[in-house]
């Protein structure tokens, strides 16, 4: 195994000093450090943060390899600073069975290059009928702890009851993809002014807002851990600062297109935009934010979604929902939250490492552990970001197997140089290792 | 102009203006004539994409195109794109490599015009799209307003009826506000889209509190599929409360007019007796329609003048 000299980083943004990597576990961080064997990296100029850690995407993998496998998302996610993804349920067949989380966390393995943590399906089939074998997934080798039925939501009041308790029994969390379906038949965007204009079936704010008031409810009754995913609107952030001031045991995530993009960008009809939920108006996007930057909304999580190139070259209403993230989460989040002021590096390394790993209990697992700090003795899973260097998307040099990026042709901030799983190089002049 | 006409507001004053301007030129040129037919567009071929059953636009459209002597070709696609299997692009290209100067789509989804125009070089007219635009169908409305009331700045117009799924109502608001003329929205609030606030137009959800003030009355045709949605409690109630009769009919000024797109619901959103009657210009409205699309694809096509 290969040691690391990184000469000149600046952990956290902070003063440049040489961090020492033996063994896949952070030796020694301090000034002039110097190891014999190790290979040196000048990193001077470059921010050290810890391996960041998605708490939503879309691996594909089963059924739609042609869209993403678990290797090509886990490259793009290693490009993308990433050490740990958590991957969604909703593959073909679905991740409802501890063979399948099985599968999906073996493929991840093999592949090597980010920790893929599989997601089980709250019901089986996503289908949100019964509940699936949750505590098979959850004493399975890939060790589940976040449920979801993500894409669906689980509607039946009752049905999300029992899944909030019965969680409680191998500290598990149900992710929730809120959104209320008979609110949102056949909705295509954010119902306002241009869906009204546009003429697409609209999909109201109060569609997901309704679902997030009545399960942090639902959660402050019995007691359970509550996750709500992709929040995008100004009333949702409300009702989520709410739930904490009254002490419920709820997080969320908010995903990089909802800190940038607007249902503007739905003029022209390219569905490249479609996502749900969808993009919001400009209040929604400012809400997300101060809720990110106060820790309202506890993580930044992707929901990277990889889709063939027919599923999105076609009429609005026929394209399937979903954008690529995992490559430039970090850039947005820089534009978003960072050049703004509202987030310091600690701020951007708790809301996409240290958070997003303990809401999938992922912290406390030895030298296994991610979302730990930048600390001599901690794994060595961090990556090395270039702030300043801008540069235009293009969805061709992408390392994802889809080309679904809403931000082509857009110029964003910083760079990952480098990331390190336990210690392993993944990402070096970056480019992927392998 | 520009090179599509995608949606009313690709039309600016004064572009549309000369649309109706040619329109009117244009039924002058062939009144009186034996042979209803200008060599136009001679060698020209349009295309007319149905994804939607629409015997009367596209038979509308096929007759401008023939009477300015452009090659026509219809293809009837119905259903969506992708349950017939090829996709909306590839069927675009394949008429584009056939030779075909301008594509008339008419589509379900909102915005297939659109995406169609990406991936084109001839030109895209909208033969109305999901619940978005129908263009053509605003210009020939306000063709008709005009030739009726011999103005449109000004005119008072009402648009009652279904305005959330109205591809015809989305249009004549842009376009009439173009034009000049102040349009009120009537419906039930259920049937009016969250966002209505936006646009250039007045709401109100009483049909007898606008109809005396009003100059033109536009009615929407009620579909059946709304009827089980809740929208309205029933058809009857709906009629009672948003149908226009001959009571209703009467409190008009003495020379406003009634249209409609069609086809009708006689009995529910207009009774017998009002679409008979001599204020409607229903009937005119399609013959006006072949004028005007004769005019936009004339303008497009940038044909030689007659």
């Amino acid at each position: 195994m290969t040691n690391w000299l990184i000469k000149g980083a600046r952990p956290y943004g902070g003063d440049a000093v040489d961090i020492l990597v033996e063994n896949g576990t952070i030796a020694a961080i301090g000034e002039s450090l110097s190891a014999t064997g190790a290979e040196v990296i000048q990193a001077s100029g470059l921010v050290a943060l810890p391996g960041l850690v998605d708490l939503h995407t879309h691996l594909r993998e089963p059924g739609r390899e042609d869209a993403e496998t678990v290797e090509t998302g886990s490259r793009a996610a290693a490009l993308g600073g990433f050490t740990a993804v958590h991957a969604m349920a909703n593959t073909d067949p679905v991740a409802d069975t501890a063979g399948v989380v099985e599968q999906v966390w073996r493929l991840g393995e093999q592949a090597g290059l980010v920790d893929v943590v599989p997601v089980g399906a709250v019901t089986v089939g996503l289908k949100g009928e019964r509940l699936a074998e949750l505590g098979a997934m959850a004493d399975s080798a890939a060790r589940v702890r976040v449920f979801s039925d993500d894409g669906h939501c689980v509607s039946d009041p009752a049905l999300m009851r029992r899944a909030l308790e019965y969680v409680k029994a191998f500290d598990g969390v149900v992710a929730q993809h809120a959104e209320e379906p008979r609110l949102t038949t056949g909705a295509q965007m954010h119902e306002g002014d241009r869906s009204s204009r546009l003429g697409l079936a609209g999909w109201p704010a109060a569609a997901e807002e309704a679902i997030i008031a009545r399960d942090v409810l639902l959660a402050g009754h019995v007691g359970a851990r509550l996750h709500v995913c992709h929040v995008s609107t100004a009333g949702s952030v409300e009702i989520l600062r709410w739930a904490k001031g009254r002490g419920v045991q709820v997080t969320a995530e908010v995903s990089p297109h909802h800190l940038l993009l607007t249902d503007a960008c739905a003029e022209g009809y390219d569905p490249v935009f479609k996502v749900n939920p969808p993009l919001r108006t400009d209040v929604d996007v400012e809400a997300v934010r101060l809720g990110l930057a106060d820790g309202t909304i506890d993580a930044v999580a992707t929901d990277h979604a990889p889709h063939a190139v027919e599923d999105k070259e076609s009429e609005w209403a026929q394209a399937r929902p979903g954008m690529l993230g995992l490559e430039q989460a970090l850039s947005v989040v820089i534009e978003t939250m960072v050049d703004t002021g509202l987030l310091d590096w600690r701020g951007v390394a708790d809301r996409m490492s240290v958070r997003p790993a303990a809401i999938g209990r992922l912290a406390g697992l030895g030298d296994r552990s991610q979302g730990r700090p930048l600390a001599p003795g901690e794994p060595a899973n961090l990556l090395l970001l270039d702030p300043a260097t801008r540069a235009t998307v293009d969805p061709a040099a992408l390392a994802s197997r889809s080309r679904n990026s809403p931000y082509a042709g857009r110029e964003l901030p910083g760079r990952v140089v480098a990331t390190f799983l336990r210690g392993e190089a993944t990402v070096l002049d970056g480019k992927a290792v392998r | 102009m520009k090179r599509h006409l995608l949606e009313a507001a690709d039309l600016d004053r004064a572009d549309a203006t000369l649309v109706l301007d040619t329109a009117g030129q244009i039924d002058q040129a062939l009144a009186g004539r034996e042979v209803k037919k200008l060599p136009t567009l001679r060698g020209r071929a349009v295309v007319n994409l149905f994804y939607e059953d629409s015997t009367r636009t596209r038979i509308s459209f096929e007759l401008a195109a023939k009477r300015l002597s452009a090659d026509v070709i219809n293809f009837s696609a119905k259903g969506s794109s992708v349950s017939k299997g090829e996709s909306l692009k590839d069927t675009a290209l394949t008429l584009e490599a056939m030779g075909s100067d301008a594509i008339v789509v008419r589509h379900g989804s909102s915005g297939a015009p659109h995406r169609l125009a990406t991936w084109v070089r001839g030109s895209v007219v909208n033969a109305g799209d999901g619940t978005h635009e129908h263009p053509t169908q605003a210009l020939l409305d306000a063709f008709t307003i005009r030739q009726r009331l011999g103005r449109l700045e000004g005119v008072r117009v009402a648009i009652v009826g279904d305005v959330l799924h109205s591809r015809v109502a989305r249009s004549n608001v842009r376009l009439l506000h173009t034009l000049g003329a102040e349009v009120t929205l009537v419906a039930p609030p259920t049937l009016l889209p969250v966002g209505v606030g936006s646009w250039p137009a007045e709401v109100s959800y009483d049909l007898d509190a606008v109809l005396p003030k009003a100059d033109v009355v536009m009615m929407l045709r009620v579909q059946a599929e709304r009827m089980n949605a809740s929208f309205f409690p029933s058809a009857r109630e709906y009629s009672r409360r948003y149908g226009l009769d001959a009571r209703r009919m009467g409190v008009l000024a003495d020379d406003a007019i009634v249209m409609h797109p069609g086809p009708m619901n006689r009995g529910m959103e207009i009774a017998a007796e009002v679409a008979d009657s001599v204020r409607s210009t229903i009937v005119e409205q399609v013959s006006n329609g072949v004028s005007v699309r004769m005019a936009v694809l004339y303008l497009l096509l940038g044909g030689s003048p007659a």
